[in-house]
């Protein structure tokens, strides 16, 4: 009983993280309505960026976020105007291309400064743990998680109680009438991708200290954010949290009462037999024509 | 509408060369390496035949097909195991025999994912490629987990190796081109054409949608699976991550794209032109991770400047420069292709 209670609270406490992760993921798709395969990548490169600026200025991991978040904004405001705005037609299957083609190019780029080894963020508190009601948890997940929260935090903060996070949600809501009430789209899709990719920073510092990656880690990463988001229901960034919180609480509990190689299959079974109920997931809209 | 009538001859033209180079091939380029090159064209021209005659006509764009390529690759080897068959010709009797398990496979999961549309679907596909994945891994006592799962040794050596797998492809190719081509000129292929266009209004004007849709993904997913079982034997070792791969089934969507997403010679054109230029950056680059970026250029250009396609653009300019030099404007293209 013990272990399955841990598993819960672990599960929690990663899946807050994921949480930060899918939350930008979703926000690209409500704002852009293009799915962005790369976000994994994005993820990865995140947790390269802080790796090498951990070394080179021996700074925190967490620290470096200072850094990365900014740096990572902006290459998703380039990001978004070089490759995605051009998509004229067609957005939603070219989208999967064209990020598809910038997540192999990051990982070819990533491969090449860093070689295919695997590495891993260090700090203190990557081992340490503390006990609490009969077991014990790594502070790096309790730090995580706070840190996760606080930036979701902001980002709820920003789009509900600004006005351009209230542009931003028009967009979601209605693209074309949002243009129509004089809201520069383009301005707010750039944005929303620089969110997006910052939240992938911040999201990537706390996956590279708690997993060991190479640049090709992001395959397992997209598959796990894209069927969190598509659970959730695209576009929905409540549904994003609490699909990131099912998935990984549902993961360690099956790992700790079946077996670890059962524990995502476990989860694609939840989203299978939601979606036979609810197509549009669980906090999406449906909408005619469009899901 | 003459413009029309021509490019369409033009273009079984070209079809008809392009099959009669594909029959003899293996006996002007004989070495091994280019026979090699040849069966894995081959091999992507029958895939995004598959992939266009779901992807390309309804605008279902799925990108789990390597589920079915890999499960049909795990049915032939499952099958061979079991009936203790030798390597040999009768090998490829079994692959029809695949394909049905693929379809059962893939009545199961259109009848699911078919109930989601647009970005849904596409992430459903990728989800159902990821669960297939994972159950190859897990269910050692059927495929032999990650350890992988071996076919019957072939009895070809050297040079002859490779071509019963060039024509058992080019035969897979030829009847996905086939069943493409007939449902292109069907009611059946027209039933398709109007879901992608406005999948509400086919239904308000009776097209049976639901069915049309599964009919279309089981045929797309069936052909892959064939093609898959033949990959399966030619490899002649499976592992889950490299038969079950999304790079495969990334692969097949971007040829159909840059040749022209629901025409019929679109897809042809795009494996002739990626698979080759795809080994030959392997190949030389291979060993570094710049592989991956050059490829990755590759692709965002194609898609930057083709967004349409090869085959519709070039067919639009055909009949821009018709309408201007030639006497009377002939009506716009457009509605078949847009």
């Amino acid at each position: 009983m013990t272990l399955v209670l841990e598993a819960a609270v672990l599960g929690v406490l990663t899946g807050g993280v994921y949480a930060l992760m899918a939350s930008g993921l979703t926000l690209i798709f409500g704002v852009m309505r293009i799915i962005n395969v790369g976000h994994g990548a994005l993820v990865v490169l995140g947790a390269y960026l802080s790796f090498a600026a951990s070394r080179s200025l021996g700074l925190d991991p967490f620290l470096t976020l200072v850094i990365t978040m900014p740096v990572m904004f902006l290459l998703g405001v380039v990001i978004q105007t070089i490759f995605i705005r051009p998509l004229r037609t067609d957005r939603e299957a070219l989208s999967v291309l064209v990020t598809y083609a910038l997540a192999l190019g990051i990982e070819g780029l990533l491969g090449y400064f860093f070689s295919a080894n695997y590495v891993q963020l260090k700090a203190w508190y990557d081992t340490a743990s503390f006990p609490i009601g009969g077991f014990r948890i790594t502070y790096v997940y309790v730090f995580g998680f706070v840190l996760c929260l606080g930036i979701l935090g902001v980002m709820f903060l920003v789009l509900y109680r600004t006005t351009f996070g209230a542009s931003i949600r028009a967009t979601m809501l209605n693209r074309t009438a949002a243009q129509l009430i004089g809201i520069d789209v383009d301005r707010v899709s750039a944005v929303a991708f620089g969110i997006g990719m910052a939240t992938a920073a911040a999201g990537g510092v706390v996956f590279g200290i708690t997993t060991a990656f190479n640049p090709g880690s992001h395959y397992d990463l997209i598959s796990r954010l894209l069927t969190i988001i598509v659970l959730g229901g695209l576009g929905s960034l409540r549904g994003a949290i609490v699909a990131a919180l099912i998935m990984l609480v549902s993961e360690d509990i099956t790992a700790v009462v079946i077996s670890p190689v059962w524990a995502t299959f476990v989860f694609f079974v939840i989203l299978v037999a939601v979606l036979l109920v609810r197509p549009q997931g669980l906090y999406g809209v449906r909408v005619r024509d469009r899901l | 509408m003459s413009i029309l009538r021509q490019t369409a001859n033009l273009k079984w033209v070209g079809i008809v060369a392009v099959f009669a180079l594909a029959l003899v091939l293996p006996a002007i380029a004989s070495d091994p390496a280019t026979t090699n090159i040849a069966v894995f064209t081959m091999m992507y021209i029958g895939l995004a035949t598959a992939w266009n005659i779901m992807g390309g006509y309804t605008g279902y764009i799925s990108l789990g097909h390597a589920a079915f390529f890999g499960f049909g690759a795990y049915a032939l080897a499952l099958m061979l195991g079991h009936l203790h068959i030798a390597g040999g010709y009768t090998v490829f009797l079994f692959v029809p025999i695949a394909g049905v398990a693929t379809a059962v496979l893939a009545v199961g999961i259109g009848w699911f994912a078919l109930r989601t549309r647009a970005a849904t679907f596409v992430i459903v596909t990728i989800a159902f490629m990821f669960m297939l994945q994972l159950l190859a891994e897990n269910l050692v006592g059927l495929t032999g987990g990650g350890g992988g799962m071996s076919f019957p040794v072939p009895p070809w050596r050297g040079g002859s190796f490779n071509p019963p797998y060039y024509y058992a492809m080019l035969t897979l190719a030829a009847f996905a081109l086939g069943i493409s081509w007939w449902i292109r000129r069907s009611k059946f292929g027209l039933g398709l054409l109007a879901i992608r266009d406005d999948e509400d209004k086919a239904l308000a004007v009776g097209v049976p949608t639901r069915t049309f849709k599964l009919t279309a993904f089981v045929v797309s997913a069936t052909l892959v699976g064939m093609i898959g079982a033949v990959y399966g034997y030619y490899v002649t070792y499976i592992y889950p991550q490299f038969v079950v791969d999304p790079l495969i089934g990334i692969s097949m969507v971007l040829m159909v794209f840059l040749g022209g997403l629901g025409t019929l010679s679109g897809p042809v054109l795009g494996a002739l032109i990626l698979e080759p230029a795809q080994l030959s950056l392997a190949y030389n680059f291979g060993a570094s991770r710049l592989y991956l970026v050059l490829y990755a250029a590759v692709f965002l250009l194609v898609i930057l400047l083709l967004p349409r396609g090869i085959v519709p653009s070039v067919t639009d300019l055909l009949v821009r420069w018709r309408s201007r030099t030639g006497p009377t404007a002939p009506a716009p293209a457009k509605a078949l292709n847009s």
